[in-house]
């Protein structure tokens, strides 16, 4: 049998259900695409008399819509959209005339910077935390925890930008305010884009940690004497984390498309700042551009959770089909 | 014994007992009984009675001609004050009152946009879980195309294509959270569709807007009510975040998201304007939050013991 087909056999269920996923993010990722486009294609203005101005000649802008192809009908627009984004061509921007991919692609590091940081701080703080609120039910370690982790989740984040702002740069100096100009630039927007991924994941850690302190199987290890810290690290962890990985790699998709806010807070020269500039200069193709990248990069995340999911845990894998 | 049952035939002790049982409001008491001893939903639900009370009068506490949107520039950027309890903003207004103000418009966006995806995704949840195959397959699929995109970027999206105005902004808020309302509602109503109180609805030739309507709608109400709680945070929050960004309420209208983005500029001399505001958003959606987990746990029966 042929490899690629051996894969998509009964006996390699992991690979069949990757390949199929990866067949049904196509519909999505189109369906996305023609969502974002009818919706900017009620954009009221012409693209053509932007580009040349409020006083260029009619002729002109009548000339150049013909040449973008803006009196297509909706479908040909659309079909031309798709076939050229397949080639990984955006179109250009309206405003400064350059490729929107390559915007994009310069700019997607930064981004994912940031979303990696944010995780990475979301985890150190979430993880441990919840643990011990956990292990400790009810005590003030848990009580207060709990309540700056209720604090994190209804806190906006743009807002917890700012008063970050207003404590580490304007009082008291020690960061910069925004921009990207080296190491110390990237702190402020990575702890307030983490804030809120910290809150959840203390919460998800300590309820799944309390679901499965209580399961009979922890019961048998303490009472056949092993340790409290082993019952809890070797035992309980295992068991306990496997939703909060989910919810880490949620979290990680969620920072990737929504981290707009905070990258129009610091001026992070991010896909998500690019995105909210390009709204207010009326340059569609930048916006459709990045809301689709964006998605798609949401969407794969997600993907990737999901087979993840059934790596670490094999009670999972039996349902692969 | 061809004798058909009615009413008329039933035993006086059959239908006494239908007479005394227990009616189906003792089911929303006993949530209500399980809430009231969970303090924090109960403090939750105390700080959001204030708010909507500030709403409500926000007309009796400030002027909205005179003191909301009237500018004063000779009093602005002034620190909290006896006069202004939480001082001014760029143009010299009390920012206490555009707070109260503020209430106003992050109430309404919050329930109506959560109400209107409530009623199209609750809908559109209930048919596809209800008749099952191709139609449930292809609901489902689309709303899966919704939730490829992240909310926010959905609703800015829809915002700056249609125009930053009220309408489009509570629109877009609702349709950027209508697949959550559809899967929640399709979840529970297949868990509910082949229970027998369904069949015997359906024996007694109940139509299918009947069933859906009268039985299940009723019965799936519960998660319903817990994601509206939270979905309310939710929508006040993207509504301060597209304001923020400038796509969401208009100046001067007063509202939470804008009056930040205002003091922004200002944040090095006047660090009122940025705070308060946004200790607004923090309270209102905490309030809600710990009465939206409240609802969870009282209307859980899982968690109940």
């Amino acid at each position: 049998m042929e490899y690629h087909l051996l894969l998509l056999s009964d006996r390699y269920p992991m690979y069949r259900f990757i390949l199929k996923r990866l067949f049904l993010l196509l519909p999505v990722l189109l369906g996305v695409s023609l969502l974002v486009f009818a919706i900017m294609s009620f954009t009221p203005g012409d693209p053509a008399q932007l580009i040349l101005g409020e006083s260029a000649p009619a002729e002109a802008v009548a000339e150049l819509r013909e040449e973008m192809g803006l009196n297509d009908p909706f479908i040909v627009r659309y079909a031309s959209f798709v076939g050229n984004a397949i080639t990984g061509d955006l179109g250009r921007s309206y405003s400064t005339g350059r490729e929107v991919f390559g915007e994009i692609a310069s700019r997607f590091p930064n981004t994912l910077t940031l979303a990696t940081l944010g995780v990475l701080i979301a985890i150190v703080i979430g993880v441990p935390v919840g643990i011990i609120s956990a292990t400790r039910q009810y005590s003030l370690i848990d009580s207060s925890s709990m309540v700056v982790a209720l604090l994190g989740v209804s806190m906006p984040n743009f807002w917890l930008g700012l008063m970050l702002i207003l404590v580490f740069s304007v009082n008291l100096g020690w960061l910069p305010s925004g921009g990207f100009s080296d190491w110390s630039s990237v702190i402020l927007p990575a702890l307030t884009l983490g804030t809120g991924s910290a809150a959840i994941i203390t919460r998800m850690t300590r309820s799944s940690m309390l679901e499965v302190i209580r399961q009979d199987y922890i019961r048998t290890a303490r009472a056949k004497g092993v340790a409290e810290n082993v019952v809890i690290n070797r035992h309980a962890l295992k068991n306990a984390l496997i939703p909060v990985i989910t919810v880490i790699g949620l979290q990680f998709g969620y920072l990737l498309g929504g981290a707009v806010l905070t990258e129009t807070v610091y001026s992070w020269p991010g896909v998500g700042r690019m995105m909210v500039d390009a709204i207010r200069q009326k340059d569609t193709p930048t916006v459709l551009g990045t809301v689709v990248f964006l998605a798609a990069a949401f969407s794969l995340v997600n993907l990737a959770v999901d087979i993840l999911y059934g790596f670490i845990d094999p009670r999972i894998k039996s349902q692969y089909k | 014994m061809s004798q058909q049952i009615t009413a008329d035939t039933l035993p006086e002790a059959v239908l006494e007992a239908t007479r005394s049982a227990p009616k189906k409001r003792s089911q929303w008491l006993e949530v209500w009984q399980h809430l009231k001893r969970n303090k924090m939903a109960m403090f939750g639900l105390v700080i959001l009675s204030l708010v909507v009370f500030a709403a409500v009068f926000a007309d009796l506490i400030a002027d909205y001609e005179t003191v909301v949107i009237a500018q004063n520039l000779s009093d602005r950027l002034q620190g909290p004050s006896a006069q202004y309890w939480m001082g001014t903003d760029e143009f010299g207004r009390d920012i206490f009152a555009r707070m109260i103000h503020g209430t106003r418009v992050s109430l309404m966006v919050g329930v109506l946009s959560v109400a209107i995806a409530i009623m199209i995704g609750g809908t559109l949840g209930a048919v596809a879980g209800y008749y099952g195959g191709r139609l449930d397959n292809i609901i489902m699929r689309v709303m899966d195309i919704f939730l490829a995109v992240p909310s926010i970027l959905l609703a800015i999206a829809i915002v700056s294509a249609l125009g930053a105005n009220l309408i489009n902004l509570m629109l877009a808020i609702a349709v950027s959270s209508i697949p959550s309302y559809a899967r929640v509602v399709r979840a529970s109503v297949l868990s509910l569709r082949d229970q027998e109180f369904i069949e015997a609805a359906r024996a007694i030739g109940a139509s299918d807007t009947r069933i859906i309507f009268r039985h299940i709608v009723p019965n799936a109400l519960a998660p319903v009510i817990v994601q509206g709680a939270l979905g309310v945070a939710t929508a006040i929050l993207s509504t301060a975040g597209l304001s923020f960004i400038g796509l969401g309420i208009q100046p001067p209208e007063p509202e939470w998201g804008a009056m930040l983005a205002g003091g922004r500029q200002y944040l090095r001399h006047a660090w009122h304007v940025t705070t308060f505001p946004g200790l607004a958003i923090m309270i209102t959606i905490l309030a809600l939050n710990l009465l939206g987990d409240g609802l969870r746990d009282a209307l859980d029966p899982r968690l109940k013991h």
